[in-house]
C-alpha cells in the first residue's frame, strides 16, 4: 500500500483519489484501492509496467471510465460528475494521439476547441497557433494529419492539451514510440509546462524517462499503488547495504549479527561492485559453491552503523576481508524492486 | 453549442465520402426522369412499370413533371436515402470511437449529452439535406423533361401549381422526418460499437428486415409498428382532403422511434466506459 501517509489532504491537491477501484465486467481487478495525492505544482511521475492499471486510472480521472469503487477529484472537483465543470482546466493526452487523418493539424485542433463550450471563439486562432508553436508544429499546421510523423502526431496531441492555459496536464505515456530525439523534446516541453506553474501528471513504464523531470512519483503494480512520495523519499526506501567479500562468510555473518545489523544474508560472490580484479581466477558464483570452495559474500543493511567500525570488528574477529563495500541501490533497482521483474499479466 | 454544431456540420459536409453520397442521391432522380422520358415519349403513354404506391405517380408523370419528385422520393426511400442516413448516423459515434477522437472530445470536455445532441442534430440536417436534394433535382428534371402545370392529385382533384409545390414541400419534410427517426436508430446503434462499418451495416439490415416483414401478408398485424411502414404514406398529402389520420400516425411512429432510440442512445452513451 502507500508508503507515505497522505494523512490529511491539503486543499492544494491537483489530483486526489480515495480507494479508487475499477473491476472490469469480466471480473478482472484493473485498479485496486488507489489513493493518489498529486501536490499542486508538482511534476508527478506515474510509473508502472504495462498493464499495471495506469491508463485505466487515468481514464477514470478524466471521466472516460466509471470507477466501480472509491472516488476521484481533479482540482478539488469530484469526477466523473464534475467532468464538464473542471475538464476545461485540464489538458490531457490519453493512450496516444487521436485525430482525423484527413484533416490538417490546424483543423483538428480547431475542432477540439470548438467542442469546448467555455473557449472563446474569437481567440481560437491565436490560441491554436500558440499551441502549435509551442510544440514546434506551426510550419506543419496546414499539413494533413495523415502525413505527420509519429513524433509530430505525439506533439500535436500535446498541443491539443495546451489550447488554453491549464492548471493541470495529464500525459499518458507521452514518449511512447518516440526516438531518443523525440523523447528529449517531449521532456523539454514538460519542463517548460511545469515551469509555467502547471501541475504535470505524466505516466510512463520507464523510470529513466521521467526520473530527470519528476518531483514526485507514484508506482503501480498489478493495479495497486505500491509507492507514492517525492523522489528523495523513494531513494530513502532503498537502504544502503554493507557487503563483505570473504572466504569465511559464516564468521562474517556472526560479526554482522552481533553488531545488530538487519537483514544479514550470504550469497556466492558476484561480479558486482567489489569484485576483485582477479575474479576470473576465483570460482566465484559457481552454482552450489559453499564457503569452503572459495569466496562468498555476506551482506546486511547498514542502518546507522559506521562502516569503519564494521570493518574493524570483522578484522578483529579474524575474518579475512577480501572486499568491503557500502552500496546504495539505484532508483532503477528500487523501481524494479517495487514493480517486480518480468511479466505481471 | 452553436459553434460545436457548426464545426461538426462542416466536418460531415466536408468529407468526400459524404459529398459523394449526396451526389449519388442527386444523380438518381435525373436518371429516373430520363429513363421515364425515353420509355414514354408520347404524353398519353402509361409510363414504365413500378409497383405499389409508386404506380399511381407513374401514371401521372406523363401529364405533369412535378410527379417526378414523388416517384424519385418513393424509389429512393427503398434503399438510397436510408443508406445515406445510415452511413452518417452509424459513423457518428462509432467513427469517433474508431479513430480514438471520442476520448479527446469527452476530455475537452464536450459533455456526453451535448455531444450526442450535436451528433443527432447533424444527422437530421444531413438527412434533410439529402431529401431536399432529391426533391429539388427531381423537380428541375421533371420540369425540363415533362410538361408542368396544375397538379392532378391522386384523389382526382386538380390543384394549382403553387398548391402542388406546397404539398411537395410538406411531402419532403415528411420524408425528412422519417429519415430523422432512422437517424435516431442509427445513432443508438452507433453508441454500441467502435466499428462504424458494423453500425452502418446493422442499420441497413434493420431497414431491409423491416421492409421484408412489412411485405409478408401473414405478418400484417406487425406492420404499423415497423420503422419503415409509414415512410411511403406521404401520398396522404396528395389527396383532397388530406388523409390526416394516416399522416399523423406516420409522424407519431417517427416520433416514437426517435424518442425510443434517442433515449436508448443517451442511456447507453452516458453510462458506458469509453475504452477506445
Amino acid at each position: 500500500m502507500t508508503t507515505t501517509s497522505t494523512g490529511e489532504l491539503t486543499p492544494l491537491t491537483a489530483i486526489s483519489t480515495s480507494g479508487l477501484t475499477k473491476r472490469f465486467r469480466g471480473g478482472q481487478l484493473a485498479v485496486d484501492h488507489v489513493d493518489l495525492a498529486v501536490p499542486d505544482g508538482s511534476v508527478y511521475g506515474f510509473l508502472g509496467p504495462n498493464g499495471s492499471g495506469k491508463t485505466t486510472t487515468i481514464r477514470m480521472l478524466l471521466g472516460l471510465a466509471f470507477p466501480t469503487g472509491g472516488s476521484a477529484a481533479l482540482l478539488g472537483v469530484g469526477m466523473p460528475d464534475g467532468a464538464t465543470q473542471v475538464l476545461h482546466r485540464v489538458g490531457s493526452l490519453v493512450e496516444g494521439p487521436a485525430f482525423y487523418p484527413f484533416l490538417t493539424g490546424l483543423d483538428n485542433l480547431a475542432r477540439y476547441d470548438a467542442a469546448d463550450r467555455t473557449a472563446d471563439p474569437k481567440t481560437a486562432r491565436t490560441r491554436i497557433d500558440t499551441a502549435l508553436d509551442r510544440v514546434g508544429l506551426l510550419s506543419a499546421a496546414k499539413k494533413r494529419y495523415r502525413h505527420y510523423s509519429l513524433g509530430m502526431k505525439q506533439r500535436l496531441a500535446i498541443a491539443s492539451g495546451l489550447l488554453r492555459p491549464r492548471e493541470l496536464i495529464i500525459l499518458d505515456e507521452p514518449t511512447n514510440g518516440l526516438d531518443p530525439q523525440g523523447t528529449r523534446e517531449v521532456r523539454a516541453l514538460i519542463r517548460q509546462i511545469a515551469a509555467d506553474g502547471t501541475t504535470v501528471f505524466v505516466s510512463s513504464h520507464l523510470l529513466a524517462e521521467v526520473e530527470q523531470i519528476c518531483t514526485h512519483v507514484g508506482v503501480m503494480r498489478s493495479g495497486r499503488l505500491v509507492f507514492q512520495g517525492s523522489l528523495p523519499e523513494l531513494r530513502r526506501t532503498g537502504a544502503a547495504r554493507v557487503t563483505v567479500q570473504t572466504a569465511d562468510p559464516e564468521a562474517a555473518v556472526k560479526v554482522l549479527t552481533a553488531l545488530g545489523l538487519a537483514d544479514v544474508r550470504t550469497s556466492p560472490a558476484s561480479d558486482a561492485a567489489l569484485a576483485p580484479a582477479d575474479a576470473a581466477s576465483a570460482p566465484a558464483g559457481a552454482p552450489g559453491s559453499g564457503p569452503a570452495q572459495g569466496f562468498a559474500e555476506a551482506s546486511a543493511v547498514l542502518g546507522d552503523a559506521a562502516p569503519e567500525r564494521i570493518c574493524a570488528e570483522l578484522v578483529q574477529a579474524g575474518v579475512g576481508v577480501r572486499g568491503f563495500a557500502v552500496t546504495s541501490p539505484s532508483l532503477e533497482d528500487l523501481f524494479v524492486g517495487l514493480t517486480g521483474e518480468g511479466f505481471d499479466v | 453549442m452553436y459553434r460545436f454544431f457548426a464545426s461538426e456540420l462542416r466536418l460531415v459536409f466536408g468529407r468526400r465520402r459524404n459529398l459523394l453520397l449526396l451526389a449519388v442521391t442527386a444523380v438518381f432522380p435525373l436518371v429516373i426522369g430520363i429513363a421515364l422520358r425515353l420509355a414514354a415519349p408520347h404524353p398519353q403513354g402509361g409510363g414504365g412499370g413500378g409497383g405499389g404506391t409508386g404506380a399511381a405517380f407513374f401514371d401521372q408523370l406523363a401529364g405533369n413533371g412535378v410527379f417526378l419528385t414523388f416517384i424519385a422520393l418513393s424509389s429512393l426511400l427503398i434503399l438510397v436515402l436510408p443508406v445515406v442516413v445510415a452511413v452518417v448516423a452509424g459513423d457518428s459515434v462509432a467513427g469517433e470511437a474508431g479513430y480514438g477522437t471520442l476520448r479527446y472530445l469527452l476530455a475537452v470536455p464536450a459533455g456526453r449529452t451535448r455531444l450526442l445532441a450535436v451528433k443527432f442534430g447533424v444527422i437530421v440536417t444531413f438527412g434533410l439535406c439529402a431529401t431536399f436534394i432529391v426533391s429539388a433535382v427531381a423537380l428541375v428534371a421533371g420540369a425540363a423533361l415533362f410538361p408542368v402545370g396544375p397538379v392532378t392529385l391522386l384523389s382526382g382533384t386538380t390543384v394549382s401549381l403553387p398548391d402542388g409545390l406546397l404539398r411537395l414541400l410538406f411531402v419532403t419534410l415528411y420524408v425528412a422526418a422519417a429519415m430523422a427517426a432512422l437517424g435516431a436508430i442509427g445513432l443508438a446503434v452507433s453508441t454500441m460499437t467502435e466499428h462504424a462499418i458494423g453500425a452502418i451495416a446493422t442499420v441497413m439490415i434493420l431497414v431491409v428486415a423491416s421492409e421484408v416483414v412489412d411485405n409478408v401478408p401473414q405478418l400484417a398485424a406487425a406492420g404499423p409498428y415497423l420503422p419503415t411502414h409509414w415512410w411511403l404514406s406521404f401520398d396522404s398529402l396528395l389527396r383532397v382532403p388530406v388523409d390526416t389520420s394516416t399522416l399523423l400516425r406516420g409522424l407519431l411512429s417517427f416520433a416514437a422511434y426517435a424518442l425510443l432510440f434517442g433515449s436508448f442512445a443517451w442511456a447507453r452513451f452516458t453510462s458506458a466506459d469509453v475504452t477506445s
